[in-house]
């Protein structure tokens, strides 16, 4: 049984290296990125291999997730910021898959051998993806403003409110990869959490023994449910991860002019 | 005060935080079902921003439960 509802984020190396006194060991936290990537590669390379008029169920799959990216982007971003969406993309796909992938239950299927992870669960995986976000939107929006970029903080209200608001308008711009990071990594954390307390409530009563151990089956039917919400919240916060990057990429495309 | 005593105080009441959660999901999911139940020809097109809403609202209460959890795991100072 698991220490602690925790136990299940430890990172820890497979292929332990060293360079320099750095260690830059392969962890599984390495390992669940490749395969996450890996797995990405090969379904989307297999569902375009044999393209045809009318899409097999896989390449619908994929069409279907081109296309609701595309659509998401051309809504909260317009025309322009479809240049973008290779990037919005890969995120959204890499967020995706590494939340779906960790709800998989591989320690149960390989009998504890190999563990499944969340690589999303872990602050600096998300911290690394939205301050690339956040990078990307002042690059841009100086690429195509210059110091007009600056205006961004000058909300367009009467004189005397300035002095109020332009701090603030500074201070929630740079919360942003803050916001952004936290929202999917806590999300991700709470719901395993969420899962392994469950699950140990159902192991403790049905050790109890006599009138207990039926009792094992409502902790049981409740992490049914919350399985399926996590199932929903890993889908979600991917959506909300690629939207809020098209919000930001439009904010720096065309400033307060829409 | 003990430290460790205070520790686990402090992390119940970091976990307040899901009570405005808890309202504004609550004021997401209440207000699209009356916008809905008045023009449901619209409701089919707001889904996107009915998550959105549900998803930002949510994630104001796990900020709580991470101050909770630094609280419960981080190491003694």
């Amino acid at each position: 049984m698991a220490a602690g509802p925790m136990e299940q984020f430890a990172v820890h190396p497979i292929i332990p290296l060293e360079i320099g006194g750095v260690d830059v060991s392969f962890t599984n936290a390495s390992l669940w990125m490749v395969i996450v990537v890996a797995t990405i590669t090969l379904l989307l390379t297999m569902a375009m291999s044999k393209s045809s008029m009318v899409p097999s169920r896989l390449q619908s799959l994929a069409e279907i997730s081109y296309t609701f990216i595309a659509d998401m982007i051309r809504s909260s971003a317009g025309t322009e910021g479809l240049k973008f969406f290779p990037f919005i993309f890969a995120l959204f796909m890499f967020v995706l898959f590494s939340n779906m992938l960790g709800l998989l239950p591989f320690q149960l299927i390989t009998g504890g051998a190999f563990h499944q992870f969340t690589v999303t669960s872990h602050i600096i995986v998300t911290l690394a993806l939205a301050l690339t976000v956040f990078a990307m939107v002042i690059v841009v929006g100086i690429a195509k403003h210059g110091f007009r970029f600056l205006t961004l903080f000058v909300p367009h209200v009467p004189w005397y409110m300035l002095p109020i608001l332009t701090p603030i308008e500074i201070i929630s711009f740079l919360s942003r990869p803050i916001s952004l990071s936290v929202r999917l990594f806590a999300n991700m954390l709470a719901g395993h959490t969420m899962l392994v307390v469950f699950g140990s409530f159902v192991v403790g009563l049905a050790a109890a023994g006599g009138a207990l151990s039926a009792l094992s089956v409502i902790p049981m039917l409740v992490i049914i449910g919350v399985t399926a919400l996590e199932f929903l919240v890993a889908f979600l916060q991917a959506y909300v991860f690629a939207i809020l990057t098209s919000i930001y990429l439009n904010d720096a495309l065309h400033l307060h002019d829409h | 005060m003990d430290v460790e005593a205070a520790r686990f105080i402090g992390a119940g009441l970091a976990a307040m935080a899901l009570i405005g959660a808890g309202i504004g999901i609550g004021n997401v999911f209440g207000n699209f079902l009356a916008g809905a139940l008045r023009n449901p020809g619209a409701a089919a097109g707001q889904t996107a921003n009915l998550l959105l809403g549900f998803a930002l609202c949510e994630a104001t209460g796990l900020f709580g439960l991470v101050i909770a959890l630094i609280m419960l795991y981080a190491p003694p100072v």
